[in-house]
């Protein structure tokens, strides 16, 4: 196991080191709710586990919770619906779609899409509107570089993508909870963000079907709805698009999504968050954690550009 | 009671100790199922790896508490429909347990969610309608679970307390309408319990009228 505070992001556990350390996980989580079951030696290999660079105190979600606690709701409402239900989705052939105010106006195989764009491992904080988070090392490559692959117009303001709509391997697209396909959308400027990437894998794994096989994107500033998963069109367009929560619950999801502890969901405050695995809440963080994303924002009332 | 044949009388209601502890094995389950869950990763139950315990434990005793309120208020039904008056036996432990795991569950909130601090605690019960209605559900609860021994059933007299336990029924209610009102879109579980709701409330007013 890695020593230092601040790995490479590359330096990617040994799968074999996740698994064990979900039962350390938890009795560690126990242990600090006032049982001293545990003796030292756990603590001193919980400290030791890698962390995520540049932050002080997060640490991986086991990958069992990150593969196995998902909102995908095709595949059904509950959180291990999806690995249940996704287990045979089809993900090869795969093709994406690419319209709107876009120069390479075409079909797009997976790999073509792909094909030259650098791959990286990005280990992000995921905050879901509901107030649960984790910490996933995605792999994926900037959305950014695909962008300026297929050449957006000077009209292009916006990008969406577009969920497969496919009823019988998506069983739940037959239950009318929401609006199908599942549609987000960025604004291009958010969609160039380098922080901005398109996942093809988790764990250094191929990405499983639950978590939005074969492509999904990933917006670490944003509650975890905004990342569309399982695309099949990109389409580049001039006025902002509808998107699916938006569109079912206007008055709870906004378009934009940032997270935000000072504005809360109808329900329930944003103000703190349960890391998946941990007992007590934390606070939230301004744009989860990625200040740097602040400038795209300046002059907006964002308590109304929810 | 006198009337009866004492052998008889006795026979027929042998098995009602044996029932009773069964019942509490039973009542009791939930909460072992539950520890063994988050503290043994299930190695009793079987269950699978616990991403969220705290949700778990909110789900799972907000699920208990009720249907053992719902299962409280189809003992009179069932008693009346089918004639299986011992039903009335074992009401107070199904009350008592609905208190007991609401109690679990209002607890795990005060503690997990907001670490005893007061000030958020009422921030939120005040804003939120539907941990308000929770809140006034548990808080209901509290004097029926503190009557609910015989010193109290002749302290207060059959009558006043029959009043006093009348207030189940808006227990059940709020108790279901904070989980309708939790829900980001109409999922099943609520319609469900909001169904079984209506069929007790509308079983009792036709038993009424008879
Ligand atoms: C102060 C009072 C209460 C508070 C603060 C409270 C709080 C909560 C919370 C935080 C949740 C979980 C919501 C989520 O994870 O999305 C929940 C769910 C629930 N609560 Fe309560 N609750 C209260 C009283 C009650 C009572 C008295 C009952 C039963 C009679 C009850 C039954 C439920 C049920 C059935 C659920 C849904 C579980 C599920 O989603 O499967 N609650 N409550």
């Amino acid at each position: 196991m890695p020593t230092n505070n601040h790995p490479h992001p590359s330096e990617v556990t040994p799968e074999s080191i996740y698994m064990n350390r979900r039962s350390f996980i938890r009795r560690a989580s126990v242990a600090s709710i006032g049982g001293s079951l545990i003796a030292g030696g756990v603590w001193a290999r919980h400290k030791n586990a890698p962390r995520v660079e540049g932050t002080s105190d997060d640490e991986l979600t086991p990958w069992e919770t990150v593969t196995g606690y998902n909102n995908f709701y095709e595949f059904g409402t509950g959180k291990g619906d999806p690995k249940e239900n996704a287990q045979d989705f089809k993900t090869d052939p795969w093709s994406i779609e690419v319209s709107g105010e876009v120069s390479e106006k075409r079909t797009f195989s997976f790999e073509e899409l792909v094909d030259g764009l650098t791959v990286e491992e990005r280990i992000y904080r995921m905050r879901c509107v509901e107030g649960w988070s984790m910490v996933v090392p995605w792999n994926g490559f900037m959305l950014k570089d695909l962008i300026e692959h297929l050449g957006p117009t000077e009209d292009a303001n916006y990008v969406e993508f577009t969920t497969l709509m496919d009823r019988t391997q998506m069983p739940g697209q037959n239950s009318p909870v929401l609006p199908w396909p599942y549609v987000e959308a960025l604004r291009l400027d958010e969609a160039m963000h380098p922080l901005t990437i398109m996942v093809t894998g988790v764990y250094g794994k191929k990405l499983p079907p639950q978590n939005g096989a074969p492509i999904r994107m990933i917006v670490p500033w944003k509650y975890g709805f905004k990342g569309a998963k399982s695309i099949v069109k990109i389409r580049f367009t001039k006025r902002q698009p509808r998107t699916t929560w938006n569109e079912a619950i206007p008055r709870e999801y906004g378009f934009y999504a940032n997270v935000n502890p000072e504005v809360d969901h109808p329900r329930w405050s944003q103000a703190s968050e349960r890391r998946l695995g941990e007992f007590f809440r934390r606070d939230s963080l301004m744009f989860n954690g990625y200040d740097e994303v602040a400038p795209l924002y300046e002059g907006m009332d964002l308590s109304r550009n929810y | 009671m006198a009337t009866l044949p004492p052998t008889l009388s006795s026979r027929k209601r042998d098995w009602i100790p044996y029932a009773k502890i069964a019942l509490w094995i039973a009542l009791l389950a939930p909460a072992f199922i539950l520890l063994d869950r988050i503290l043994l990763l299930g190695q009793f139950s079987g269950g699978n790896f616990v991403d969220d315990p705290v949700e778990l434990i909110q789900h799972w005793t907000g699920n208990t508490a009720l249907i053992l309120l719902l299962l409280g208020l189809a003992v009179t039904p069932m008693r009346r429909l089918l004639g299986w008056n011992w039903m009335i036996r074992f009401r107070r432990l199904f009350g008592l347990f609905a208190f007991f795991y609401a109690t679990m569950h209002v607890v795990s909130w005060f503690v997990f969610d907001h670490q005893l601090a007061l000030g958020p605690i009422f921030k939120d019960v005040l804003e939120r309608n539907w941990i308000l209605v929770g809140m006034m559900s548990w808080l209901l609860l509290i004097p029926l679970a503190v009557t609910s021994t015989v010193g109290w059933i002749r302290r207060l007299g059959g009558k006043k307390w029959n009043r006093l336990h009348q207030l189940v029924y808006p227990i059940a209610i709020l108790g279901v309408l904070h989980f309708l009102w939790q829900t980001k879109l109409l999922e099943r579980d609520p319609v469900l319990y909001t169904v079984a709701l209506v069929i007790l409330l509308a079983v009792r007013r036709w038993i009424r009228r008879k």
